[in-house]
């Protein structure tokens, strides 16, 4: 075992390997992996707020198609309100038209019925009186009698 | 190579670098020969080897931790070149763990702001690991391959060629790799503390009375004892790679020559070779592991300020 030039030999080359990782190794390693490093980082960031910015929209959403469906009941509720409305309308025109009707109809019967009772008297108080002249077979004075057959006449 | 030497000689065999060296005129060599001039050559023996003296590399040593370090830096600097922000697959996703790991465990010991120190405990984690992975590979395949690949190329005896893999159970490479440390270390301290203040740091710590009448004579105590406490630390660093590495070198060797022992040696030795290497795993990531972790608590220790320092004791 003799010490010799390789103890100076192998100092140098120490040196220089050192050298040389030091100066094309080293930094270009270390440069990507920390390189690596921040991008992880900011992808792991911005998934993180991804979520939160998914979480904020599916809450909007549900709040925005709550709000619809209760528009849309209020909707249907008013859209409803308003055809009972129309049909009651329309019900109580169509009763009203009809109760004018009837009226009408009503009292023009009435008129045809008494119209006809007058008839019916004057042609029995004719007829009453010409009976009577039959009967008698005088000439009976109408003036005198005339109380009798309006008085019969009357009764019918 | 086990059959035709002696246990003894097969281990040393395994224990010596491949060594290039200068040897002095009229120098005998191992084969008898006598140089004429001095040489520059490879050492054909331990002997050889140990009297080139410090003037000499280990050929296999530095070319297998070059190599190894080129693979770390090419497989790495793709890796860097590749890498996408997006999702990271395959071999990308692999470099981005070991960069998360070491990132991770340097901010837990380094609170100071020195863009130099992760990139180095990557590069001594990952650098490591690969060297001391190499232990793992049996022991006989690469010295063999190449000694004889290389005595078929130049006619070299085999048996002069020697050749270790591992380059972390060579102590100059992991007294190098501490010594780097250690320069750094220095580098650091001053530069963070400026010269008189590391002076101050190494002189009047531990003892400190707060009189300079009394100061003056504890500085040389306080010296010798950080000095002693500074100079263990790229020591200690060295000595714990290489001695673990070293050791499960030398268990793999022995198990290697187990194998020649009969069929009961080679089926006990399979087991075992199969045992250890599973258990040397776990220590060579750890060892690794350990050289990084201690490079940056003692890098952080340099960059701690003489206040932080006092207030610690």
């Amino acid at each position: 075992m003799n010490i010799n030039l390789t103890l100076i030999g192998q100092s140098i080359t120490f040196f220089a390997f050192v050298w040389f990782c030091w100066k094309y190794v080293w930094p270009a390693l270390l440069g990507v992996m920390q390189e690596r490093e921040q991008k992880i980082a900011t992808g792991l960031q911005e998934a993180e707020r991804a979520e939160k910015d998914l979480e904020l929209a599916q809450r909007k959403a549900a709040e925005q198609l709550k709000e619809a469906k209760a528009q849309a009941a209020e909707i249907i509720d008013g859209a409803n309100k308003r055809a009972n409305q129309i049909v009651d309308e329309a019900k109580e025109a169509a009763r009203s038209e009809g109760d004018r009707l009837k009226a009408a109809a009503q009292a023009e019967i009435e008129q045809e019925v008494n119209r006809a009772k007058e008839q019916l008297r004057t042609r029995v108080a004719a007829l009453s009186v010409a009976g009577a002249e039959k009967i008698l077979s005088i000439n009976i004075d109408a003036k005198a009698h005339d109380d009798m057959i309006e008085k019969l006449a009357a009764e019918l | 190579m086990a059959a035709e030497q002696t246990a003894t000689g097969y281990i040393q065999h395994h224990l010596q670098n491949l060594a290039y060296g200068k040897l002095p005129a009229g120098y005998t060599r191992a084969d008898g020969t006598v140089l004429s001039e001095s040489t520059w050559t490879i050492a054909h023996s331990s002997q050889e080897a140990a009297d080139m003296g410090f003037w000499a590399v280990h050929l296999d040593t530095l070319g297998w931790s070059i190599g190894l370090g080129l693979i770390f830096c090419f497989l790495f600097a793709r890796a860097a070149k590749k890498a996408t922000p997006g999702v990271p697959s395959g071999f990308q996703s692999f470099v981005e763990v070991i960069v998360d790991f070491i990132d991770k465990t340097v901010k837990d010991t380094f609170p100071h702001r020195n863009s130099m120190v992760a990139p180095m405990a990557l590069t001594i984690f990952v650098w490591v690991f690969l060297m001391n992975l190499m232990d793992l590979i049996p022991v006989d395949w690469l010295p063999l391959a190449f000694a004889h690949g290389t005595s078929a190329l130049t006619g070299a005896d085999p048996h002069h060629v020697y050749f270790k893999v591992v380059p972390t159970t060579d102590l100059n490479a992991t007294l190098g790799m501490a010594l780097a440390v250690f320069a750094l270390m220095i580098f650091f301290s001053v530069k963070e503390k400026g010269l008189m203040g590391f002076v101050k740091e190494l002189t009047l710590h531990p003892f400190h009375s707060g009189k300079w009448y009394v100061d003056i004579f504890l500085i040389p105590f306080n010296f010798l004892l950080e000095a002693v406490s500074l100079i263990a630390k790229p020591v200690s660093l060295g000595l714990r790679l290489f001695g673990n590495l070293y050791a499960g070198e030398m268990i793999f060797i022995l198990i290697a020559i187990v194998f020649g022992v009969g069929v009961l040696g080679f089926i006990g030795a399979s087991f075992l070779q199969m045992g250890w290497a599973i258990f040397h795993i776990l220590v060579i990531t750890l060892q690794a592991f350990v050289f990084m972790v201690l490079t940056t608590v003692y890098m952080a220790m340099a960059h701690d300020r003489e206040e932080e320092h006092a207030h610690d004791q």
